[in-house]
């Protein structure tokens, strides 16, 4: 399946904006893309292994939160993973 | 919201306004009474900088009868590459002065409420209480969070959109049944891990398009036309031309729109996003001088603080380099002590804070009260600021 990386975190993914990774589930391809790129792990998870509070990630348009089998939903090659963090781009007013 | 005016109170257009507003007219989605809705319609911008500037112009050229404006800042020259309300004459003006002249020069019948501040816990409710939509385009967190539930606690609808670099998100929160931006992000990111675009650039066209996208929600919120974009996050990215769009839940736990909310009155929001008491700074101490980061002079700088910062290098390296300080070479301090006001918060600047810091132990030893050290001097500026001051 191919996991979308957004802006923010091409830089703790060798610049890549998308990564294709062979999983069976979410949990699965979550895990193969922070094993290839392990400083993208404290970005995305918290010490205890959840997904932080200000990223989502969404099984094509769907946030994996609330999917029935939330991560360990199945996934196939022509699913795509987004990466969708918060972000702020200006200045205080 | 559309539906909460009957048509017989809208206003009356007037023979100029069908002229005007003929290629609006003639949409059977607008009409006659969808631009009287817009005449009606009283609309927040917050901030008029890059997202609020085509925003604020669209909505005005639209026929939106009031559009309040809030802002606190000046033009600067490095706004001119996407703030396209204010020109190079305004470098220097206000904000809102410059936002008005163009906003009335465009449609002299638009009424503009002026809000010179910077939106806070304690008026938000009361700026946003007057309005019909809110448009929120200042995209820094604690401001975002602070729209969010102030919106939510109102009841009023907030066309969102945000970005960074070359990438942008656009919705529209806390509408009727739709989720709010907490339903998307519980908790802000911890300062620091997502830099701004103060730090990692922005396409100057990239406010553009997404303000753009903004101005579309809020005109169709006004008119109760058309699918908003209300539990949709659109994701806008220019640089390969891609728009894609997420689908957005409400979140039932939601600490503010949710079954039962946490959050019932605005809270510091500088302090949820972790940003306000800059307490580990301040206790940041050397010799009795207090270290101030870069990040903090830049906060106190914009936010209109009155600070001296006294730049201790040589001539030439002010002249490479420099972030508006004060120039007396270190080794002219003590014959200079006179230009150096006693009453006024000073911070001493170097290259790299070495010189900067002896300089602040000598002004406190002779008797200033308030001087601290700029942690990391006009390097650390460039680095974590503006990359546009050149290194040496």
């Amino acid at each position: 399946m191919t996991i979308f990386i957004p802006t923010p975190l091409r830089q703790f993914a060798a610049g890549k904006e998308t990564i294709t990774v062979n999983a069976a589930t979410v949990a699965a391809a979550l895990d193969e893309l922070t094993q290839a790129h392990p400083d993208l792990r404290r970005h995305l998870f918290t010490g205890e292994g959840k997904v932080r509070a200000f990223v989502n990630v969404y099984l094509n348009d769907e946030d994996v939160r609330y999917l029935p089998e939330k991560d360990a939903t199945k996934v196939s090659p022509a699913d795509t993973l987004s990466i969708i963090p918060s972000i702020a781009g200006g200045t205080f007013a | 919201m559309a539906t909460t005016t009957a048509s017989t109170e809208l206003p009356e257009l007037t023979i100029d306004d069908l002229q005007r507003y003929s290629r609006h007219l003639l949409l059977p989605e607008v009409g006659e009474e969808g631009q009287r809705r817009l005449k009606a319609a009283r609309v927040l911008c917050v901030g008029t900088g890059g997202l609020g500037s085509p925003l604020a112009l669209y909505l005005a050229a639209a026929g939106v009868g009031t559009l309040g404006l809030v802002d606190f800042d000046v033009v600067d020259s490095s706004n001119l590459q996407r703030q396209i309300i204010h020109s190079t004459a305004d470098i220097g003006r206000k904000k809102l002065d410059s936002a008005e002249e163009k906003l009335k020069a465009l449609n002299p019948a638009l009424n503009v409420v002026k809000h010179e501040t910077r939106l806070s816990s304690a008026n938000a409710l009361d700026i946003l209480k007057d309005y019909d939509v809110v448009a929120d385009g200042t995209d820094n967190f604690p401001t975002r969070y602070l729209v969010n539930d102030a919106c939510v606690l109102l009841g009023k609808p907030n066309a969102y959109g945000s970005i960074f670099r070359f990438e942008g998100q656009a919705s529209v929160f806390a509408a009727e049944n739709g989720p709010c931006y907490r339903c998307l992000y519980p908790e802000p990111p911890p300062p620091g891990l997502v830099p701004s675009c103060a730090e990692g650039g922005v396409l100057g066209i990239l406010p553009g398009l997404v303000g753009v996208i903004q101005a579309t929600e809020v005109i169709k919120l006004i008119l109760g036309k058309g699918e908003p974009l209300v539990g949709r996050l659109l994701l806008v990215d220019a640089l390969n031309m891609r728009f894609r769009e997420l689908r957005l839940r409400r979140n039932p736990e939601c600490p503010v729109c949710g079954a039962h909310p946490t959050v019932t009155n605005l809270i510091d929001y500088e302090q949820f996003c972790g940003i306000a008491p800059a307490a580990k700074e301040e206790q940041a101490v050397k010799n009795g001088i207090p270290q101030v980061s870069v990040q903090e002079l830049k906060r106190r700088m914009d936010a209109g603080e009155d600070v001296f910062v006294l730049d201790v290098r040589e001539p030439f390296e002010y002249q490479i380099a420099n972030i508006g300080g004060k120039l007396i070479p270190q080794n002219d301090v003590p014959q200079r002590l006179a230009e150096i006001d006693r009453d006024r918060e000073i911070v001493v600047q170097c290259k790299s804070g070495g010189r900067s810091q002896r300089i602040a132990e000598f002004l406190k030893q002779a008797g200033y009260p308030n001087v601290s050290n700029l942690a990391g001097g006009i390097l650390a500026w460039s680095d974590q600021i503006d990359p546009k001051v050149p290194k040496y």
